[in-house]
């Protein structure tokens, strides 16, 4: 028996989705962004909404999002997403219109932006990455960084007097009467990778539903950004940031 | 017969967005525009043509909420004034970047800063000489009556698909205030889905087997694709300096000297042209319709048989750098402005005018 035998249709176990393109990702080893496009990509398939879905890149890491997912897609100015998203929805209201966000983009710069969004209830999903830190620029401090952590603009770690505190702003957002489902996951194991599917598979069926705005932010790591390696950073980031980023579902209605 | 209807210059805005096929408004309250988006949501066109009508949290966000409808494909505009635009260069920069059509309208006040909300002129710098960052332009047009301010919202939607760029109408805030007789023009049916899909195939309509995925984007990292693509801009701009400058004049055949103004100060000028003509004095009127692309042709023309020319603004000077360019030194340009929301009379003007050619 080779190895043509056994790869045959019958006796695939996993194929990776034709949403997800060929190109070679450019994220560093352990980074969470390939896992949360792949599981994105998963879920356009198995709801077969390619043709109606229409992704909003942010600026970071993830600017060249539609490298990986093949969809259509438009790239926001820093923070923009939410009310790029707002028009591309309601001009083409039979579409699925997610925003794919840093926490430097979503809590930061686009602050505005993503509250008033989420306060009209779009009919959008929101995909949050939060990983306390500026990756692409090189690891300056975000909004979400943790107290006494090192980044390159909190060399001596962020100090709440010097810095203020970090923003917890997906409980923020649960406050809003237009969020239908706020939830908080992760990716760094195979079961937290798979809760995750389970949570964005729900917003993209929310925003079918017309439910109003669903908010996923997946607690990430960027082992680049935090100089361990992408064993360590998962391991800090379960000691970490889980304790002031609890997971689990906020609201869901 | 066609029928005419008394409104403001504003409100002229608001009911040609939806008599032409607007697909939707994104804008955010300030003086003296407010008009534009109460008479669109008096007037609920999301109940007739389905345009969409929303009111953002900020000009930042109606900015963007443009680069998002514009990135479909749809015919988005917005209005604001001079504050208001200053917040959106952000965007204007990104949608000429990615190459998207939309209308902006700006109902200038006079700045800087919170400034006052009486009329200006002063947002010429931004408005056509950029603004924002990187080098752009967009297609400026500087209406003068609120007929203009009809019909320049249809003509700002044919030039913003004909370039795929931004077009800013830039008026001032008598002529968003002014109530005139305006003509209303036969009704254009919005777009259908078909039609956009069909029609422009760079939007994102929803990436379908037989086509690749459409983005939408300004990013280039690459230097000599980045390079590339500027190079494709500035040939749309060289294109419009060929194709659509648009300017009327008044009593400049025979003329000896020639005022240039634009907008209201147009208006009034006319006024002044008729008090020199009443003394014997050959003045003529030229009014740049576009400011950008700039008249700078017919201003070469008119050159060799004028003594002087002058620039009348309801600014410190800023259209009469374009009018040195294209007289080169020729003849005298001389300048007369009022500041701070002072609109002049034509009486003033030709004072100071006469003043200038002892």
């Amino acid at each position: 028996m080779d190895l043509k035998d056994i790869i045959k249709p019958e006796n695939r176990v996993y194929a990776k989705t034709p949403v997800l393109t060929e190109n070679v990702m450019h994220y560093c080893p352990g980074c969470s962004h390939g896992t949360v496009h792949k599981i994105i990509a998963e879920v356009i398939e198995e709801m077969g909404i390619q043709e109606k879905t229409i992704g909003i890149s942010p600026v970071g890491c993830s600017v060249f999002a539609y490298n990986y997912v093949d969809i259509d897609w438009q790239q926001a100015a820093h923070g923009r997403a939410p009310a790029v998203a707002t028009a591309t929805k309601r001009l083409f209201p039979d579409k699925y219109v997610f925003t794919y966000q840093g926490d430097g983009d979503l809590a930061s710069i686009g602050t505005a932006e993503i509250m008033h969004a989420c306060n009209r209830g779009e009919n959008i999903v929101v995909i949050f990455i939060n990983n306390a830190i500026y990756g692409m620029t090189g690891g300056q401090m975000a909004p979400t960084t943790l107290i006494g952590m090192k980044t390159s603009t909190s060399p001596y770690g962020r100090s709440e007097e010097l810095h203020g505190n970090p923003l917890k702003i997906t409980e923020l957002i649960a406050q809003l009467d237009g969020t239908c489902f706020v939830t908080r996951q992760s990716v760094q194991t195979a079961a937290a990778a798979r809760k995750t599917k389970r949570a964005i598979r729900k917003a993209f069926e929310n925003s079918g539903q017309s439910k109003g705005t669903s908010f996923v932010e997946v607690v990430s790591a960027c082992n680049s950004g935090w100089k361990l390696s992408p064993v360590k950073a998962n391991e800090w980031m379960v000691e970490n940031m889980f304790p002031q980023y609890p997971l689990g579902d906020i609201k869901d209605r | 017969m066609a029928e005419h209807i008394l409104m403001k210059g504003n409100e002229a805005i608001a009911i040609s967005a939806i008599r032409n096929g607007c697909d939707g408004y994104f804008g955010y309250p300030i003086t003296p525009q407010s008009e534009v988006m109460e008479t669109l949501m008096e007037e609920k066109p999301w109940e007739t043509t389905g345009m969409v009508v929303l009111q953002a949290e900020s000009e930042t966000s109606s900015i963007n909420m443009l680069y998002g409808g514009a990135s479909c494909g749809k015919k988005v505009m917005t209005s604001s004034s001079s504050p208001g635009l200053s917040l959106m260069c952000e965007g204007l920069s990104y949608l000429a970047g990615a190459e998207l059509p939309c209308v902006v309208v700006n109902v200038v006040r006079g700045g800087p800063g919170l400034g006052t909300i009486q009329p200006g002129q002063g947002d010429y710098f931004q408005a056509c000489k950029g603004g924002g960052h990187g080098d752009y332009k967009m297609v400026v047009l500087a209406p003068s009556s609120a007929q203009e301010m009809y019909d320049f919202v249809d003509l700002g939607f044919d030039l913003a698909f004909k370039y795929l760029n931004p077009v800013l109408i830039l008026a001032d805030g008598v002529v968003g205030q002014m109530m005139e007789k305006v003509e209303l023009k036969p009704m254009k049916p919005r777009w259908s889905d078909e039609f956009i899909k069909s029609t422009f195939k760079w939007a994102t309509t929803g990436k379908t087997p037989d086509r690749k995925q459409n983005v939408i984007t300004s990013l280039a990292l690459d230097a000599a694709v980045h390079e590339r693509l500027n190079h494709k801009l500035q040939l749309k701009y060289k294109q419009m300096q060929q194709e659509d400058v648009r300017f009327e004049t008044f009593m400049c055949d025979d003329a000896e000297h020639v005022i240039v103004a634009y907008g209201c100060m147009a208006r009034i000028c006319e006024n002044t042209v008729e008090l020199a003509r009443a003394e014997g004095i050959k003045l003529g009127l030229l009014r740049p319709i576009t400011l950008f692309p700039f008249p700078t042709e017919e201003i070469n023309r008119l050159v060799p048989q004028l003594k002087t020319m002058m620039s009348v603004e309801l600014s410190a000077g800023q259209m009469v750098e374009d009018v040195r360019l294209a007289v080169n030194g020729r003849v005298p340009v001389n300048f007369f402005g009022r500041l701070g929301g002072i609109v002049p009379s034509p009486e003033e003007v030709f004072e100071a005018f006469k003043k200038e050619i002892k």
